[in-house]
């Protein structure tokens, strides 16, 4: 950096710190990524990286005052959710194990990797 | 609409008022399918920040500032010797050139607005379409873009190398890296860097000035962040969301999306930043148009080409008042004027 940083951005840049966070079960199970403030969030903390299982849903929920996209050009799962308003969640079934690079297509910002385990 | 769908369930005996409700929440669930409200937005989410971003392996120096400035000015970088990026990139003009859309090589006019660069620091991705990651990144392809300065890498490293004052410049600015495409393009975004539009009468009132912008401007922010919904996309400190969108101006320029073949990407460029937006005339992409009272008219109108407009765009509805309103505020987003000092350059 050319300048040094204020503490409060240190704080934010804690906040986005990388966290994984794993699907546990036998059975396909299902939740819930929100987009907020231009990033992917679990549980409240932004998440860089998620695990599921093949035939996990995530489903993709906008928490933004405007519009957000999903989208993936992964070989693993290629997928356009549209764009679609605060409130609004859509689902996507990971059906096959690999790597899917997940981004928003207004948003160039926001990226969320999602790895599928058998 | 779901909390209310659960409160018709508990009150059964409401009747006509929870079937009222309900329709209602439909309606504006409906609504909210094509426009988002608009919320209340904090003037603090529009401090300017008091740091300035750089990569790790290129922090802003003096030399590399310095350095970066001769090349920025020096025709010499284009293959006809005769286009600096200063030639578009104007300081008089907002670094821009006051032109619909840039002229490049040859006198060629070209498909695309040039951009201001001020605040590009700030920037997510670079370009109309995005295709540059970075500030370095982006330095060096104008130089070598044939429609644009027309040169090649080699033959701006050798006229680079048989200048004495350019291979004391590097050496002080790089030392020991030479003069390389990518010492050149550090140099180049160190000195963009610096670009910075800040100290607008907007940012005094943001910090507590009430009279630093007039009763007109204010209401004219109340519409940016309410009823014309702009901070949709030019949010933040510096008035974009970093993000891409059809604002509906038609052609057949595909922007985004011959970067990114997502079908709402089609039509779609960078929200561009609004600081010196007064002084960067004309607007849009292509250059559609020459003044803002224009630009503010195109998106009261909710655009013209709707083939693949962003969902955030909608009529407004704007009175002939309240769209003066909404100019007075853009003209506050004017930064202090910086003086700009020319370079000697090496021979």
């Amino acid at each position: 950096m050319a300048f040094p940083l204020k503490r409060s951005t240190k704080r934010r840049m804690g906040l986005f710190a990388v966290v994984i966070v794993t699907t546990a079960g036998a059975r396909a199970a299902e939740q819930t990524v929100e987009q907020k403030d231009k990033t992917f969030v679990v549980n409240g903390a932004k998440v860089a990286t998620l695990k599921v299982k093949v035939g996990d849903v995530i489903s993709f929920k906008n928490m933004d005052p405007y519009f957000h996209n999903v989208f993936s050009l992964s070989d693993v799962k290629l997928f356009d959710l549209g764009s679609f308003p605060q409130g609004q969640s859509r689902p996507v079934t990971f059906d096959k194990a690999g790597k899917v690079e997940v981004e928003c297509a207004i948003h160039p910002q926001m990226k969320l990797t999602v790895e599928v385990g058998k | 609409m779901t909390n209310g769908i659960r409160r018709s369930k508990l009150h059964r005996g409401a009747g006509n008022r929870i079937v009222a409700l309900i329709a209602f929440l439909t309606v504006a669930a409906l609504h909210g399918a094509i426009a988002q409200s608009p919320q209340t937005i904090s003037k603090k989410k529009f401090q300017f920040p008091n740091q300035i971003p750089a990569p790790a392996n290129n922090p802003v120096t003096p030399a590399r500032v310095e350095l970066g400035k001769m090349l920025f000015f020096d025709p010499r970088l284009s293959g006809s010797n005769w286009i600096s990026c200063a030639t578009c990139h104007n300081p008089a003009m907002g670094w821009s050139d006051g032109l619909p859309t840039a002229i490049g090589n040859g006198m060629t006019t070209l498909k695309r607005a040039t951009p201001t660069i001020v605040n590009t620091v700030f920037n997510e991705l670079q370009m109309w379409d995005g295709r540059f990651h970075s500030l370095e990144e982006q330095a060096v392809g104008p130089m070598q873009a044939p429609g644009e300065m027309n040169s090649t890498m080699d033959d701006i490293l050798s006229k680079l190398k048989s200048m004495p004052g350019y291979v004391e410049g590097f050496d002080r600015a790089y030392p020991g890296e030479g003069i390389t495409k990518d010492t050149v393009a550090k140099a180049v975004a160190s000195f963009e860097r610096t670009i910075i539009s800040q100290g607008a009468p907007f940012d005094a009132w943001v910090h507590g000035k009430n009279r630093a912008i007039s009763p007109s401007a204010q209401r004219g922010f109340d519409l940016f962040t309410g009823k014309a919904n702009c901070v949709a996309c030019h949010s933040g400190p510096n008035f974009t969301d970093e993000g891409f969108h059809n604002i509906g101006l038609g052609g057949d320029d595909p922007g985004r999306f011959a970067k990114l073949p997502i079908k709402i990407s089609k039509g779609a460029f960078k929200t561009p930043t609004l600081r010196d937006v007064a002084l960067t005339a004309p607007y849009m992409h292509n250059g559609a148009y020459r003044t803002l009272e224009e630009v503010i008219d195109h998106y009261d109108r909710g655009g013209d080409d709707r083939s693949n407009l962003d969902p955030s765009i909608h009529p407004l509805g704007l009175s002939v008042l309240e769209k003066k309103d909404l100019l007075q505020f853009l003209t506050t987003l004017s930064g202090k004027q910086v003086a700009i000092s020319l370079p000697r350059l090496p021979q």
